[in-house]
């Protein structure tokens, strides 16, 4: 297990060997202990409809223009999912994105490819309250960063200006689940700590502390929610943030917004999504249609110019408008085209973007009953 | 200093939330059930069960993205257990749009 994952990059291969040694002891360590209850819980399968490895993921191609600068963006998201038994789930996603841009003075396009792991867990279902969650994952800080970000599923692909905020990757371990409280609301949570703070590329994270909540409301389909972090590394600050989603059950539309504070900054998005199935015209493509609205801002923070590169914040006060379409050709592929207008003291542009996002999903296994 | 602490007790933590008796894991059969649908199939009717499934799948995957196709059950238990890790997906509705998205 241990050499699979150092094959497959799961283990950082730029570490010096002290350091790899303490990261790999406590690394083995976890992986016994999982894989101790892992084959305890695959003894149990009884064989019915289990589970089978998947390769699921994404990819697409884009062109994203700003201010008169255009750049294409082509990348490569595989998921990886194996399950183990009733209880146990690993799952990675790593990312290959080339982003390529003609140089100021004209010829080819030409730029870095940047190969990035995401996530690589190990999660087990403990029971109907609690996942225990252990490896590198996505910090759960607000919505987006763990449940829109895949280009398929993101109304715009322009990220939000506050993306960057709280949600470094995490090293480390994490409580989460859903349960209902009562008829009408479900509550969900995750608690997590990042114990590294590395700076190697693609597998940068930080040491912090945090946690989410949540209230959905399944009759009226809204969700409310906030989230925390405490870093603890310098300069430790503490961050915090909002979020809220409501699809009317009479429209189809997504209403969904977030809010974060942080001492590099500050800021909040509001988007809607709005899929044309009403429409009593054009019915097979209207059904595929949807049309998108954002509006965000963000505010420089005291410590602004300090901030992680990785975070990717702005440097100025910025507004943004943006308006976009999407047309699914089918439930996997959608052709997507943006543009709007970004206001800061550092000049107004204009952000277009247009290109194509595909979802596929193999398994790595029979599907057949067995 | 501060940070190791916290890591050991995430860790004891870890251990005794993992453990079969936290987890009120029932022994044999029934455990093994646990992420199938087959108990909630024998107690109630499958149009009743398709059309909640249908109701909760709307109310919890529509919130994100478009209804996929459908895949083998096998498949689709695989992705379902995923994104009830992922989205916090409550264990009565799992169930449910396996249900829904395997019939």
């Amino acid at each position: 297990m241990l050499q699979y994952l150092c094959r497959s990059g799961v283990v950082r291969r730029r570490e010096t060997p002290a350091f790899l040694g303490t990261r790999l002891s406590f690394s083995t360590s976890l992986l016994l202990f999982l894989l101790l209850f892992a084959s305890a819980a695959s003894a149990q399968s009884d064989g019915s409809e289990k589970p089978v490895p998947i390769l699921s993921g994404t990819a697409g191609t884009f062109s994203f223009v700003t201010g008169g600068q255009n750049e294409i963006d082509t990348q490569v998201n595989p998921v990886l999912l194996v399950p183990l038994g009733d209880h146990w789930l690993v799952e990675s996603r790593g990312a290959f994105e080339g982003q390529f841009q003609r140089p100021s003075g004209g010829g080819p396009y030409q730029g870095p490819v940047n190969k990035h792991l995401d996530y690589a867990q190990v999660d087990y279902i403990a029971n109907s309250y609690v996942t225990v969650t252990a490896g590198r994952f996505l910090t759960p800080f607000g919505i987006y960063n763990e449940r829109l970000y895949p280009i398929w599923i993101r109304a715009l692909q322009f990220d939000p200006l506050i993306l960057g905020v709280g949600t470094a990757s995490s090293d480390g371990a994490m409580l989460r689940g859903g349960f209902p409280v009562n008829s009408t609301a479900n509550m969900n949570y995750a608690v997590y700590v990042s114990a590294a703070s590395i700076g190697a590329n693609g597998v940068e994270s930080e040491r912090h502390v945090g946690g989410r909540m949540g209230f959905f409301l399944p009759g009226p389909r809204l969700e409310v929610g906030g989230s925390f972090q405490r870093t603890l590394q310098d300069p430790r600050k503490n961050l915090f943030g909002f979020h809220a989603e409501w699809q009317p059950t009479k429209l189809p539309l997504t209403l969904r917004s977030e809010f974060a504070r942080s001492y590099y900054g500050s800021g909040y998005w509001t988007e809607g999504v709005y899929r044309l199935s009403l429409l009593h015209f054009w019915q097979k493509a209207m059904r595929r249609t949807e049309l998108v609205g954002r509006g965000q801002q963000f505010f420089t923070g005291p410590g602004n110019w300090y901030a992680p590169s990785q975070w990717n914040l702005p440097t100025w006060n910025t507004r943004e408008g943006e308006f976009g379409i999407n047309y699914f050709l089918h439930d996997g592929l959608k052709a997507t085209a943006s543009g709007g207008r970004q206001f800061s003291s550092a000049g107004n542009v204009n952000v277009w973007s247009v290109g194509l996002a595909y979802r596929f999903l193999l398994p790595l296994g029979k599907v057949g009953p067995q | 200093m501060r940070a190791n602490r916290i890591v050991l007790v995430c860790i004891a933590l870890l251990c005794a939330l993992a453990s079969p008796a936290f987890a009120g894991k029932p022994s044999g059969k029934e455990s093994s059930k646990e992420a199938t649908v087959s108990p909630i199939v024998q107690n109630a009717d499958a149009d009743s069960m398709r059309l909640q499934g249908e109701q909760r799948f709307h109310a919890n995957c529509g919130r994100c993205h478009a209804a996929p196709q459908k895949f083998p059950p096998r498949m689709m238990a695989t992705v379902l257990r995923h994104m009830r890790v992922r989205a916090t997906i409550t264990d009565a509705d799992m169930r449910l749009i396996l249900f829904y998205m395997t019939q």
